[in-house]
């Protein structure tokens, strides 16, 4: 493949990593803040704003990386585009209205009358709810090569229940990072709880996706792929041992560590993401379309790519500025 | 009903919803930096009151915009898949930009502005107050530059039925597009000078005599009474231009059957599309005509010129284009009443907002939502006004349904319109709530802001 030839080869794959870079880096970051509102029945009304202060100054930034790739998705792979979006048609309706529920609810539980805050707070919980098991579903779908079978359905139910699971584990993580005593105390619980689900949750997305694709099966277990690649797997279980071990240190009198259990989620996530994409490449619709079939003219590609080459380090720049502006413990959210 | 009728339904309400509270937030932001700016020069508390009050506002309208935002990005495709695929190499870029340059910019430093007052210098939280009110105008730019070459397509080919860019600069300046830019941000700016007004005039209604209410109404009136003119002014410029480029849609607006001379404005009349005709028309002599082509007897464009000789009507439903254009124009005359009244009385020996007699407090009041109802019109009369046309002359709205089963747009349909009025309702309450809230004397003192210069002290209202 020659990378820095032709311009209908490598722009698509330039894009392909923007956009895969925009997923993994949503789902870190709005991962932790849906986490945190799927974990909001379990803690008491003072915890609750707690929680949301710690989120606060940065949710809508966060969900700003799912506009961003979907619309390298729209704009890079127009065809794609419409495919998964309208084969996923009512998931996504689900998570869009989980996300509208949930973004209105962060203004509306503080600004509205006292007696309404419990019902923002459940709205809150709700959509945040909605949101990761429509997304889980929806990666359960593409995981399956998009198709719709009782088999399909039911897979996809088990990973929008695991992605929740995963969510609140790195929800639970960044508690423990922002919040002190006893909020910190239950976040250590949490965190410890999510493992398991984590765990199986990659278990299933790693039998299933080589076992529903035997191209996939050929990309894993061929000689000399499988020695390659078996950093990946033994990477992962090395973070899940250390993440246990970690929140076995925590709570503790000098906070020390608290950072930790955050930055291994990130980098199972990181890994198990790694995983995904290598397994897909280079198809955008499984099994159907290429990122090299589905690509928009090289022009209109060339044009976004020059912008996206100086503003992108911008957009970094800044949202550094911004977890820098708000570092260490959450606070109460103040307007002054 | 038909899986295109929903979708043209669910889309449009959804675009209906979202476009409120843009409405609010792009000049609202730019009123936050005038008040932080005021406060920075003068030191005067009420500014800072100003300004505490109505970010509330705007985080609240920001959050309504984000999440229905999000909401219009995932129906491209899911329901309106042919669009991209048709002109995706145009659309793609223009939304690529805005999400590049305006959507991280507002999001990340809304963050700082609402909650960093305390924890950044006062001149970036300042510098934070103008990036977000930069990247929402910036938003509005990209957008109107998508929705204009929608409208006067130019600087692109057609190959195998996909549009292909050849001219980016014509592209983005496309000739409505200057036209559309001005009239959207001046329509913001007098949505927000009328919220302004409107809620201040509640607080003052209730008793709330405080500084932060006298410079808001203040600001309100005449920010409305200064814009309304400009906005008549430019509101006839993009008439004409849309007389050269869209005459179907003039001719609808204007319920003109027939390419004739002496055309008269009409005030009233009951388009009827079976009989192609007028019922009960009331109008005045040779008016429109006047307008649109500056003289009495100047011919303007008429509905049956867009009859193909199949009987293919290639022009939009006249009625609701004749009705939300008046709908617009009838606010924008009661805005020019009002608030030259208001700001004449305010003005008139330097009296100030106790020049006002009270009924006109009362009349602010339900006009602080007049804004979203000229711009709803406004919106009706130019998108009802391009169908059956998406892209004009190059795609319509038919080839670029989704094939989606129409339960399943029904659904989604009747979900979204049950959240949107629940939003709706609670974003109003909310409002007056705040309002309210605020003439209780809920309002804690600002804090001395971290650069420690611009220490808040009262200043008694001149």
């Amino acid at each position: 493949m020659n990378l820095f030839g032709d311009p209908a080869i490598w722009l698509p794959f330039t894009f392909a990593a923007l956009m895969g870079v925009s997923i993994l880096v949503y789902v870190v970051l709005d991962g932790f803040d849906l986490g945190v509102g799927v974990l909001f029945p379990f803690a008491t009304d003072d915890e609750k704003d707690m929680m949301v202060a710690s989120i606060g100054p940065f949710w809508d930034a966060n969900e700003t990386w799912l506009v961003l790739a979907i619309g390298l998705l729209l704009v890079a792979f127009p065809t794609a585009h419409g495919t998964i979006l309208t084969a996923l048609y009512l998931p996504v309706a689900i998570m869009l209205i989980g996300l509208i529920l949930r973004g209105v609810a962060f203004e509306f539980r503080v600004k509205a009358p006292t007696p309404h805050k419990a019902t923002w707070n459940w709205l809150f919980f709700a959509g945040s709810l909605m949101t990761s098991l429509a997304q889980g579903f929806m990666l359960g779908k593409y995981v399956m090569g998009l198709e719709s079978t009782w088999g399909t359905w039911a897979f996809a139910s088990i990973t929008a229940v695991f992605l929740t699971v995963a969510y609140s584990m790195i929800g639970a993580c960044w508690l423990i990072l922002k919040t002190e005593t006893q909020l910190q105390a239950k976040a250590v619980t949490w965190a410890k709880g999510g493992i398991w689900g984590l765990v199986l949750g990659l278990g299933a997305v790693s039998l299933a996706t080589p076992l529903v694709s035997p191209r996939i099966f050929d990309k894993w277990f061929t000689m000399p792929e499988i020695f390659y690649l078996a950093p990946l797997p033994i990477l992962s279980a090395v973070m899940v041992l250390f993440l246990w071990r970690s929140l076995q240190r925590l709570p503790n009198p000098t906070d020390a560590g608290a950072r930790a259990p955050f930055s291994y989620a990130i980098a199972l996530y990181i890994l198990a993401f790694g995983g995904l994409a290598y397994s897909f490449y280079p198809y955008v619709v499984p099994e159907q379309l290429t990122i090299y079939e589905a690509a928009s003219a090289p022009e209109s590609l060339m044009i976004i790519l020059v912008g996206a080459i100086f503003v992108i380090p911008m957009i970094g720049g800044y949202t550094a500025l911004a977890y820098w502006v708000f570092k260490g413990k959450a606070a109460e959210l103040r307007y002054d | 009903m038909d899986t295109l009728m929903l979708s043209r339904i669910q889309f449009g309400a959804n675009i209906s919803f979202h476009i409120l509270f843009p409405t609010i937030t792009i000049a609202l932001g730019w009123v936050l930096l005038f008040f932080k700016l005021r406060y920075n020069a003068t030191g005067n508390v009420r500014w800072m009151e100003a300004y505490r009050f109505w970010v509330k506002v705007f985080a609240l309208s920001f959050a309504m915009g984000v999440v229905s935002g999000i909401t219009m990005s995932f129906q491209f495709g899911t329901n309106w898949p042919g669009f991209m695929e048709t002109v995706g190499n145009i659309a793609g870029p223009l939304l690529a930009y805005e999400v590049m340059t305006a959507f991280f910019l507002e999001a990340v430093f809304l963050g700082i502005m609402l909650f960093g007052f305390s924890r950044v210098p006062g001149w970036l939280h300042t510098l934070a107050t103008f990036l977000v009110a930069f990247g929402t105008s910036m938003s509005a730019f990209w957008i109107i530059v998508l929705n204009s070459w929608m409208h006067t397509p130019q600087g692109f080919e057609m190959r195998e039925g996909v549009a292909f860019a050849t001219n980016w600069f014509e592209i983005i300046f496309n000739p409505s597009m200057p036209y559309r830019f001005t009239h959207m941000m001046l329509a913001s700016g007098l949505t927000v000078a009328f919220l302004l007004a409107g809620l201040s005039a509640f607080r003052w209604l209730l008793g709330d005599r405080s500084n932060g209410v006298r410079v808001t109404l203040k600001t309100g009136v005449y920010m409305g009474a200064l814009l309304i003119p400009v906005q008549i002014f430019m509101g006839d410029m993009h008439g004409l231009n849309t007389l050269e480029y869209q005459p179907q849609k003039v001719a609808a607006m204007e319920g003109n059957w027939e390419t004739q001379s002496n055309v008269p404005l009409l005030l009233f009349a009951i388009p009827d599309e079976e009989a192609r005709e007028n019922r009960m028309e009331v109008g005045i002599p040779n008016m429109a005509s006047i307008i649109l082509k500056h003289k009495a007897d100047g011919v303007v464009p008429g509905l049956n010129d867009f009859v193909a000789e199949d009987g293919t009507v290639m022009h939009p439903p006249v009625a609701p284009v004749f009705w939300s254009f008046r709908i617009m124009v009838g606010t924008g005359f009661a805005m020019l009443f009002l608030s030259w009244a208001a700001a004449f009385l305010m003005l008139r020996k330097k009296r100030g907002p106790e020049g006002i007699p009270t009924f006109m407090y009362y009349a602010m009041v339900p006009m602080a939502f007049s804004g979203w109802v000229a711009t709803l019109a406004g919106w009706y009369t130019t998108e009802i006004g391009r169908q059956p046309w998406l892209v004009q002359g190059v795609l319509t709205t038919e080839m670029a349904v989704a094939d989606v089963p129409a339960p399943f747009v029904g659904t989604t349909l009747a979900a979204y319109l049950s959240i949107y009025a629940l939003l709706l309702a609670a974003y109003v309450g909310v409002l007056f709530f705040l309002a309210r809230k605020g003439v209780d004397g809920d309002v804690p003192r600002p804090r001395t802001p971290l650069s420690g210069q611009a220490i808040a002290r009262e200043i008694p209202a001149e």
